[in-house]
């Protein structure tokens, strides 16, 4: 089968996940000895190029057209290749980006959509499940096709404009530098226990980070949320505490080196990549930890 | 965002959606979780559509707030959770050909909400970014699109003038950075949490709700048939993924739990004391 997969960038630089996004495709092109069709729509298309032409890719279309990610000149310009490449199976990456125009696309072109696919096979039709990453060779070759392709966008259609970027989390702070993080979730229930897990973060001399909806509370500022929309960190420990685990959660502490965690329900998530765990009441188990090192738990 | 000047009544749809929550311990029947595993509340994502709605009701002149969903009787109790908040009335879409689906597919969501954008030509439609059971986070852009409107999608601030015509949006993206765009209406916003704080019902708001309308309407009702309900995914298997899980696991009452923890984090030497 042809598959047209689409990457993604950002502020000049190619994303990871178009690389994902390629290795899946020729996964799914080769299990019909089909072909494998990138595109790269705006930005520096020609650097883009240059990264994505690896092997194992038989075309690359180009499409110059705007710097940043507008989902109006998306949604035309992949129609448009769909009509001209005529794939079978369309990827598109399940970025913020990608929710903002592969339903939009799906549903102009009367195509069945799956979001958040982490294993794609071909049985006859496709079955959807699983996650793979990576991308194998590392050398570029220069047999693939480049396509410049004239999408014929209507610029009267395009009704949003991207007006600028804004970092945010920035502060006094930077929980990407710690060497322990103590995490908290929402397992600590109340912005008043918070006080707890303050008390174990100092008592250890860590740094006290946490999960998106104690963010989201307004319990802790945003420079301490780990995770997709947050911050990505590596410490030598990180202590998740009344977290699940959810996987926007783990795209930002994957990395560390130990995971400890310390969550009642023993089929949460987090397990899963927990070196330590206890299986346990943190309202119980924080104090005697913060004991064991000879503070003061507060009372919560 | 109130701008002065003069004021154009405005309204706006709400998308909501109950969800089911399973508990830690749950068995799995057929392609679903056995039903007395499952508790319903309202959708997270959308509990901050409703309050960013009502906000937008509360600075304009003459702004209603409908919410529309999709879903059984037992829906109404989390509907009625919005008309507490402040949304003004609610509609039900159900009936049989939705009942018989083991899931919804996106183009049945968008299909049917086509259809009541339709009736109530909002100039603003506001749903989640994605409702937390099924996680699909298509449905708001798949609407816009079938109805023609602009969208943005994982909204997290929302300025928009009740007179005007564009609205600025921030929309999150990963890794700490947020894409500023302004908007044209009438477009569809998906919101993201964190966006504002959503309120708590008030004794006289959950008073209020009880007499405000639930207007429940078929798939007839909306003019659409069975049809819509068609879709070439089919769910052919539900599973709990075997737990990966080597993680050494400490155990005794929570003293000892914590003394073994304490020894481990001392040997990485990364912790004194
Ligand atoms: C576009 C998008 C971006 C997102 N970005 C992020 C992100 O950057 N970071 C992020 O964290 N999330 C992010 N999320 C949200 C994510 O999907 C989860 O909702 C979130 O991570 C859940 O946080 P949590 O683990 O604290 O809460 P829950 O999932 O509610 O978990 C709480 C845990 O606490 C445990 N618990 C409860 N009581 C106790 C107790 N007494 N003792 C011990 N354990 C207890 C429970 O068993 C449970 O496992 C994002 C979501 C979306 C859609």
């Amino acid at each position: 089968m042809t598959v047209l997969a689409i990457a993604e960038h950002r502020r000049g630089e190619l994303r990871d996940v178009s690389f994902e996004l390629a290795t899946a495709g020729r996964d799914l092109a080769d299990a019909t000895d089909g072909d494998l069709h990138l595109a790269v729509i705006g930005g520096a298309v020609e650097a883009f190029v240059d990264r994505l032409d690896r092997e194992g890719v038989d075309v690359i279309h180009t499409i110059d057209e705007g710097e940043e990610f507008n989902h109006d000149v998306y949604v035309q310009a992949v129609e448009a290749l769909y009509d001209e490449v005529e794939p079978d199976t369309l990827l598109m990456p399940n970025s913020v980006n990608g929710l903002d125009y592969a339903p939009a696309v799906a549903n102009r072109l009367s195509l069945p959509l799956v979001t958040d696919a982490i294993d794609i096979e071909h049985d006859g039709g496709l079955a959807v499940t699983r996650e793979k990453y990576g991308w194998p060779p590392a050398e570029g070759t220069d047999d693939t096709e480049v396509r410049a392709f004239d999408a014929d966008i209507d610029e009267s259609a395009v009704r949003s404009a991207v007006t600028g970027f804004q970092e945010v989390g920035g502060g006094d702070v930077d929980i990407s530098e710690a060497e322990v993080l103590v995490s908290v979730g929402r397992g600590i229930e109340d912005e008043e226990n918070i006080a707890l897990i303050e008390a174990l973060a100092e008592t250890l001399d860590a740094t006290l980070s946490s999960s998106r909806p104690i963010v989201d509370n307004g319990w802790l500022p945003k420079n301490r949320q780990v995770g997709q929309s947050g911050k990505q960190v590596t410490p030598e420990v990180y202590i998740a505490i009344g977290i699940s685990g959810a996987v926007q959660h783990v795209a930002g502490m994957k990395g560390a080196e130990t995971i400890v965690a310390i969550n009642t329900d023993s089929n949460a998530p987090i397990y899963d990549l927990a070196d330590y765990g206890i299986v346990d009441d943190l309202f119980e188990v924080v104090p005697a930890l913060i004991e064991e090192f000879g503070g003061e738990p507060p009372e919560v | 965002m109130v701008a002065g000047g003069q004021f154009r009544p405005m309204k706006i749809l709400i998308a909501v959606t109950e969800v089911a929550e399973v508990e830690d311990d749950f068995e799995i029947e057929g392609l679903g979780v056995a039903e007395q595993y499952l508790d319903y509340d309202l959708n997270e994502w959308d509990d901050y559509a409703i309050e960013e709605g009502v906000q937008l009701q509360e600075a304009g002149e003459d702004v209603e707030v409908v919410s529309v969903t999709i879903g059984p009787e037992r829906s109404e109790e989390t509907i009625r959770m919005g008309l507490a908040k402040g949304v003004d009335r609610a509609i039900r879409v159900w009936d049989d050909a939705l009942e018989e689906r083991e899931e919804l597919g996106v183009e049945t969501k968008a299909d049917v909400l086509a259809a009541v954008v339709e009736d109530e030509a909002p100039d603003l439609v506001l749903t989640g970014v994605q409702s937390n059971d099924d996680a699909f986070g298509a449905t708001g852009v798949a609407l816009a699109e079938e109805i023609g409107f602009e969208w943005a999608a994982v909204v997290n601030t929302l300025d928009l003038d009740p007179g005007g015509s564009v609205a600025s949006v921030h929309r999150e993206l990963e890794g700490g950075v947020e894409e500023l765009t302004d908007v044209e209406l009438p477009a569809v916003l998906t919101i993201q949490t964190g966006i504002n704080e959503p309120r708590y019902a008030s004794l006289r708001g959950i008073r209020q709700a009880q007499s405000k309308e639930i207007a429940p309407k078929s798939l007839g009702d909306l003019g659409l048939d069975e049809s819509v309900t068609e879709s070439p995914i089919t769910l052919t298997q539900l599973y709990e993924p075997e737990t990966e899980s080597d993680a050494t696991v400490f155990e005794g009452s929570p003293d000892e739990e914590a003394d073994q923890l304490a020894d481990l984090l001392r040997e990485t030497g990364v912790v004194e004391g």
